[in-house]
């Protein structure tokens, strides 16, 4: 009984993953995204050892515009404290943050989600109503709230940030399940006897990836937002740099120094239209009919 | 022959807006070791749903077995604690869907698929298990099984996926095969291979099989015995020859004249084919007679009210309709 035709013989096998790396690769948003993302960690990651200016130290004139003076590049703020200096140190606890809730974000919401998601029923209506909850509340304000009665450490910010955040992944995450447990592989794998967790975990989840991956690239880029945010208002943790921060403490000096709130306007900017880039097109890359428009 | 599954009187119901709709009623089958049952009738007849009832697959709520009893070399399924009917599902009893090209996971290998199977009922290494795997493929037909066991199912056609779904079917060496429609999304070639290969196996590996299908042609060629189903119910049951050649139910005659014939009509004024008027009728509105009487030629008063109960044409055939009393009062 032979069946194929030999054509079809010794073709190397190609993982679906393997087939998004490869449209990423194509995909001109994402790679844009990549560089970026790498220049931004690289100038976060590598600057301490080059420009090695403490950026709490006071070096110059408050509010030196930049280019006055050959060592203070990018000038100083309003305490003639070196901007350059607290772009690169700032960059890394504000990645930190992004970094740290994004994944917070995705592993409640994915943990709730799946699991009303699969189960449906009584165990659904609990779960989407506490959803609900989250959701309506006011998120900025309820982050404000949890700061204020912790101590405001880039922990406590980054936890606030991942409990106010999760109810979008949990949606997402319960509507992936809801289609694709009617699905006959999860049926058949029913009927190889695997157990439940089995099938959430190894059989439905792997098949509802790829949205999630989508949207955990853009929830970093969201929680950076969101730390932004908090430290503009002054809820950051004031022991440590960070480019919301800045802009928190340069608001009052809008008018007689724009670089002060300019640069790290920028770097977030930067960061998080990176995160979007890679977001727009790992989408492309998984959805291979959109591309083609 | 001993018999390795025995469904008795198998009542199932499912809870819909509609009213409460009993897609099993009072079903039997039994299948004996090492040979291939057919079960027919058209859509919506509950032929997927004895499947599922038999696996313990009926999605609940909303369905439920309400009553009957189905049982395995003697144990009882119906009553089994989930955990132990999860250790009898894949390994001892197995099933075949009817889509090949949704019911692999798209994520991981064929390979993977079939040694999840294996390592989820055997004590074996993962690399026994893979190997395990290698040897299904090749049991089913599938050139250079080690290389294809490394493919994932969107590289591989309808029938080869299938031909996985068979191997990944029988990894563990089943009692039972369950083939619910295995080639109604596969085109003719392709089915008549599929067959070839089911009819193969059972008989090197003795696995009894249950064969749910419409057609007619694959039932006469493969089955030993065939179920007739109609709204839930089992209307006739007998020799794949008996039901064939001397059908008694009258919807069992419509379905053998619905069958197309190559030969028929040169030039005679037959050019319709045949069909059997009307629709099974909503399973929420089933009154006391019987199901088929609102499509019946032979309609008598009694079938309105009562609803017939199986009766016997002959040791193997049996039959649910009043016509068979009638006869034996003439």
């Amino acid at each position: 009984m032979t069946v194929t035709s030999d054509q079809n013989l010794h073709i190397s096998s190609q993982s679906p993953l393997k087939e998004v790396a490869r449209a990423f690769r194509q995909s001109w948003a994402g790679m844009l995204g990549l560089v970026l993302l790498f220049l931004v960690c690289v100038f976060c990651l590598a600057g301490p050892f080059i420009y090695m200016v403490d950026p709490f130290e006071v070096i110059w004139a408050p509010l030196t515009p930049p280019g006055e003076v050959a060592n203070v590049p990018l000038g100083t703020d309003y305490l003639g404290r070196d901007i350059l200096a607290g772009l690169i140190h700032g960059g890394a606890s504000t990645l930190f943050v992004g970094l740290v809730a994004g994944v917070l974000t995705m592993t409640i919401g994915i943990l709730v989600g799946s699991i009303a998601g699969y189960y449906g029923g009584m165990v659904d209506e609990a779960l989407m109503r506490l959803t609900e909850f989250f959701q309506v509340l006011p998120a900025l304000l309820f982050a404000m709230v949890l700061v204020t009665l912790f101590t405001p450490s880039i922990y406590v910010v980054s936890i606030a940030i991942g409990i106010v955040s999760w109810p979008a992944t949990a949606r997402l995450t319960r509507a992936e399940f809801l289609r694709i447990r009617n699905l006959e592989y999860v049926n058949a794998a029913r009927s190889i006897g695997a157990r439940n967790n089995r099938i959430i975990w190894r059989v439905i989840l792997p098949n509802a990836l790829a949205p999630l991956i989508v949207s955990a690239t853009l929830t970093v880029g969201i929680a950076i937002l969101f730390e932004a945010g908090l430290s503009f208002l002054g809820l950051g943790d004031p022991n440590v740099f960070s480019w919301g921060m800045m802009i928190g403490a340069g608001r009052e000096y809008i008018l007689d120094g724009w670089w002060t709130i300019s640069f790290p306007g920028l770097m977030i900017f930067l960061t998080v239209l990176g995160f979007s880039l890679i977001g727009d097109g790992l989408n492309d890359a998984f959805n291979p009919k959109l591309r083609e428009r | 022959m001993s018999v390795v599954l025995d469904v008795k009187d198998l009542v199932v119901d499912f809870k819909t807006r509609a009213g409460n709709a009993r897609v099993l009623n009072q079903v039997s089958l039994d299948l004996r070791e090492g040979e291939i049952l057919g079960i027919v009738g058209e859509s919506g007849c509950g032929k997927s749903m004895t499947a599922l009832s038999i696996m313990g697959l009926i999605p609940n709520p909303p369905g439920r077995i309400t009553s009957g009893s189905i049982s395995l070399d003697g144990q009882e399924l119906t009553s089994m604690p989930a955990a132990k009917l999860r250790a009898i599902r894949g390994n001892r009893i197995s099933m075949i869907f009817q889509e090949p090209m949704t019911s692999l996971n798209p994520v991981f290998r064929i390979g993977d698929q079939i040694s999840e199977s294996v390592l989820l009922h055997q004590n074996v290494s993962k690399k026994e298990a893979w190997k395990r795997a290698v040897e299904m493929l090749e049991l089913v037909g599938i050139p250079e099984p080690a290389v294809r066991a490394r493919s994932y199912p969107h590289e591989l056609s309808g029938g080869m996926r299938q031909r996985v779904m068979i191997g990944l079917a029988l990894a563990c060496k089943p009692k039972v095969l369950i083939a619910d429609e295995p080639t109604t999304a596969l085109d003719v070639t392709v089915q008549a291979q599929i067959f070839d290969l089911l009819k193969n196996l059972q008989e090197e590996t003795g696995t009894a099989i249950i064969l749910i299908t419409h057609d007619m042609g694959a039932v006469a060629e493969l089955a030993d015995r065939v179920s007739v189903m109609y709204a839930g119910h089992v209307i006739e049951t007998g020799s794949t020859r008996q039901i064939l050649d001397d059908p008694r139910h009258p919807y069992t005659r419509g379905l053998i004249s619905c069958v197309p014939h190559l030969e028929d009509n040169p030039g005679d004024e037959r050019p319709y084919l045949e069909e059997i008027e009307g629709v099974v009728p909503p399973l929420t509105e089933l009154g006391t007679g019987c199901a088929f009487a609102p499509r019946c030629k032979h309609v008598m008063d009694r079938c309105l009210t009562t609803n017939p109960v199986i009766g016997r044409v002959s040791q193997q055939h049996s039959v649910a309709c009043h016509l068979l009393k009638e006869k034996e009062l003439a």
